[in-house]
């Protein structure tokens, strides 16, 4: 098993250096003095109106926009940081671990709340919590469980309804989906027992959130887990078939966080754009304008279920630590 | 203080500004003192802190390396860098590494030194390019048939070290200004105090009467009692010396003249009974010898009571008409024998408060001078009064005073030119003097413009 991840994580830079985006999009005047080159793990359709309006005050300036996975945006980074001019994350750790090794600038007139930010280079400007997503039918004439516990019982009780239709993130390959994985297991032991019971029903493994909503609104999926509630919520509009569920026992909240690249050529327009995105989740815009969740600043002053920026988050990324994570997670999961 | 000081003084420097100089002076050395102790032991604190942190860092993933199947394994808890959460948001790099060898965390930090102590090591290293402090333990892990060292070095940056500093140092040197502005105010005002014990101390012997040679009663520090216990020894010797000599005067010139009294009554004997001429010359000659020689002495004797009398007057209520009444009384005899007369006039009471005693000496000496230096048939005029001060004024119809040098001939044995041939000792006019002095008063010496002397004693 530990060759197979070995070969994953050899692969990851080979994908990067080929530069195999998942999408890139030109935003702006086709005759720009500047280019900002924004490397983003956030879909497009989530960011398109943020960048619309950025750019109705910059009209001089244009805005390429790539999208790819949280390692992915790590390994492509690290590899080339000079190509770069903003970065943006879901996966906190990363993002952090990034910024502690010297790779971001210092934005000092930017002003956001010490939870919200870290040495004044990264800043976080949503805040998104891991989500249970279910598909109603499945759960036709029986209560819709609330804590993992209660989804425990439930598959538990009809395994048969289960069976093959449970999916989470490979956090093998998907770095925000081992942030989630980790903190879940740090909080408490009921992670594990749900991973076992999971993987015992025989659990999909996706790289991305988007995947496993389409999967789930197909039907091929009953229950998927630690998806991000943003994504889900982008579709439940018009898929009425899911049910977006915060396990109440201990949510887990990630933050959406922007650096500007310390090798940048324009740190100005950069820090101006990483401004752009924390005022305006501060001013409240509606929705088609920012349709990523805010930052809600009463419930993280502190709020133990947020994740929080600091040093700490270094701790499962160390080589070892992976290592026994991914060991006692592949055992709980593959069986 | 400095300004004022008499001329005749030699000065150089004052005490106040070397008190001052040296009280400021030390106050400044003592803040900056104060503040280089105090911040090189808030930087030793301060960095103790960090190290404390670091270490408990360290030493928390060294206890969690096992080793299974030999294989080290580090389950880093989470505490190990959630500890390292500064203020600051201080970042962060630790390194694992196995007999030396880097096997997790960040390969390229600085090496640990190759002590196997198990000790925590601490260093300020560079890394990156920037300044961080380096915490390394290690521990020696034995699996089944493997003996390994595992070395766990964590590293963080000195942000919030370095502002903790910063606002120490800003406290302090807060502080320190602020001591030192203190001590100097307290310095300014310990030196005025001090010295203005010496001031008052100053003052209270300036304001001292000529005479007043008693000892400094008042209390004075401890520093200054040697100088003032020399000054009030040597003041009372001047005074016992001063006693002495008057005393030497009084008794010198009662024993000369007692026993002149009986060579003069001899010699006037002697003269009834000559009948030759040139013998009762020479007598004459020689009773007026003796006569200027007993006056001479009488004088002393009145000046030396004076001086003493001038320092304990006895002050009484008499009226001055009635004294100088009485004087013309007595010397009228005397008048008449020059056909001289005594003419007494101005207000018919004086009150004045004096001591009679040195009051009439001094009277009869001036109006003595002028039954000496009138000729005969003349009038002399006295005339008291009270316009301002209490006042004398006594007129002859002689030849007045000579102009040369009128202000010497009240000090002591001086004589006018115009005395060669009259029976003087030149201790009146110092007499009267002294005795107008004593009661706060002054003799005056001027000459009629019709001719004639006039003396004016005022109190
Ligand atoms: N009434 C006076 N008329 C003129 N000269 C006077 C008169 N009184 C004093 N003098 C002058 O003042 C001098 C000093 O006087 P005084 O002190 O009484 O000494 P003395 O014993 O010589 O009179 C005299 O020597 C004389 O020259």
């Amino acid at each position: 098993m530990r060759n197979l991840v070995t070969l994953i994580l050899c692969f990851l830079p080979a994908l990067s250096s080929a530069q195999d985006w998942e999408d890139r999009q030109f935003f702006g005047t086709t005759s720009p003095t500047q280019t900002l080159r924004v490397l983003s793990s956030t879909d497009t359709a989530l960011f398109e109106p943020i960048i619309d309006h950025f750019l109705q005050s910059n009209r001089d300036i244009a805005v390429e926009y790539l999208v790819a996975s949280t390692a992915d945006i790590d390994a492509a980074f690290r590899a080339t940081p000079e190509r770069f001019d903003v970065v943006i994350s879901s996966a906190m750790d990363l993002q952090f671990k990034l910024v502690n090794d010297g790779y971001a600038i210092e934005i000092e007139d930017l002003p956001a709340p010490d939870w919200a930010q870290w040495r004044q280079s990264l800043f976080a400007f949503t805040a998104e919590p891991a989500a249970i997503i279910l598909n109603r039918n499945a759960f036709r004439g029986h209560p819709i469980p609330r804590t993992r516990q209660e989804l425990i019982q439930a598959m538990r009780a009809r395994p048969d309804i289960f069976e093959n239709r449970l999916g989470t993130y490979d956090v093998r390959q998907s770095a925000l989906g081992y942030l989630f994985a980790t903190q879940d297991a740090r909080a408490s032991e009921t992670y594990w027992r749900l991973m076992e019971v999971m993987g015992s029903l025989g659990l999909r493994l996706y790289c991305c959130s988007g995947d496993m909503i389409d999967d789930l609104t197909r039907g091929d999926l009953v229950v998927a887990y630690n998806v991000l509630g943003s994504y889900a919520a982008a579709r439940t509009e018009n898929a009425n078939v899911l049910e977006i569920i915060l396990p109440s026992e201990f949510p887990t909240t990630m933050m959406r966080t922007a650096f500007v690249a310390a090798q940048t050529d324009k740190p100005e327009t950069a820090a101006s754009f990483t401004r752009f995105l924390v005022e305006m989740q501060q001013a409240n815009s509606d929705h088609a304008s920012f349709p990523l969740p805010p930052l809600n600043p009463a419930e993280n002053v502190d709020n133990q279920s947020t994740i929080a920026l600091g040093p700490a988050l270094m701790t499962y990324l160390d080589t070892l630590k992976k290592r026994t994570f991914l060991q006692e997670w592949e055992n709980a999961v593959l069986q | 203080m400095t300004s004022s000081a008499p001329a005749d003084v030699q000065v150089r420097g004052a005490l106040r500004n070397r008190l001052v100089i040296s009280l400021v002076g030390g106050a400044a050395v003592l803040a900056i003192l104060i503040f280089l102790v105090v911040r090189s032991y808030a930087a030793q604190i301060a960095q103790q802190g960090q190290d404390d942190v670091l270490g408990a860092s360290v030493t928390s993933i060294l206890d969690a390396a096992i080793i299974r199947n030999g294989v080290i394994q580090i389950d880093i808890p989470y505490a190990s860098f959630s500890m390292l959460n500064t203020p600051s948001d201080d970042r962060v790099f630790y390194a694992v590494y196995q007999d030396g060898t880097p096997i997790s965390g960040y390969a390229d930090l600085p090496p640990p030194l190759d002590t196997n102590a198990t000790k925590n090591d601490f260093r300020t290293v560079t890394y990156n390019g920037t300044p961080v402090r380096l915490a390394t333990a290690a521990r020696v892990l034995i699996g089944a048939d493997v003996r390994t060292e595992v070395k766990v070095s964590v590293a963080q940056t000195r942000d919030a070290l370095s502002g903790t500093l910063n606002r120490i140092s800003r406290n302090v040197a807060l502080f320190g200004a602020g001591f030192f502005l203190l001590a100097t105010v307290l310095s300014f005002w310990a030196t005025s105090t001090t010295i203005s014990r010496l001031r008052r101390l100053t003052d209270s012997v300036t304001r001292r009467g000529p005479k007043d040679l008693s000892p400094v009663a008042k209390p004075v520090p401890v520093e200054m009692a040697p100088l003032v216990s020399s000054l009030n020894s040597l003041m009372s010797r001047l005074d016992q010396s001063l006693h002495r000599s008057e005393d030497f005067i009084a008794e010198a010139a009662h024993r000369v003249r007692t026993p002149l009294a009986t060579v003069r009554s001899h010699a006037e004997a002697t003269l009834h009974r000559v009948e030759r001429e040139e013998n009762r010359q020479a007598l004459r000659a020689m009773m007026r010898a003796i006569d200027e020689s007993s006056r001479a002495a009488g004088q002393l004797l009145d000046h030396a009571m004076i001086t003493f009398r001038a320092d304990h007057l006895e002050l009484q209520n008499l009226d001055l008409v009635d004294l100088v009444q009485d004087l013309v009384t007595r010397l009228t005899p005397i008048a008449d024998m020059k056909h001289i007369d005594l003419r007494l006039t101005g207000d018919t009471s004086v009150p004045v408060s004096g001591d009679p005693i040195l009051l009439q000496n001094a009277l009869r000496n001036l109006i003595d001078n002028a039954l000496k230096y009138a000729p005969s048939e003349t009038e002399i005029s006295l005339n008291v009064t009270t316009a301002s001060r209490p006042t004398v004024e006594i007129r002859d119809q002689g030849a007045g005073f000579p102009t040369a040098n009128m202000a010497d001939l009240v000090s002591r044995f001086s004589r006018g030119e115009n005395a060669s041939d009259t029976i003087g000792s030149g201790l009146g006019l110092t007499i009267a003097q002294d005795v107008a002095a004593a009661h706060g008063g002054a003799l005056v010496l001027s000459n009629n413009p019709k001719g004639g002397a006039c003396v004016t004693l005022s109190l």
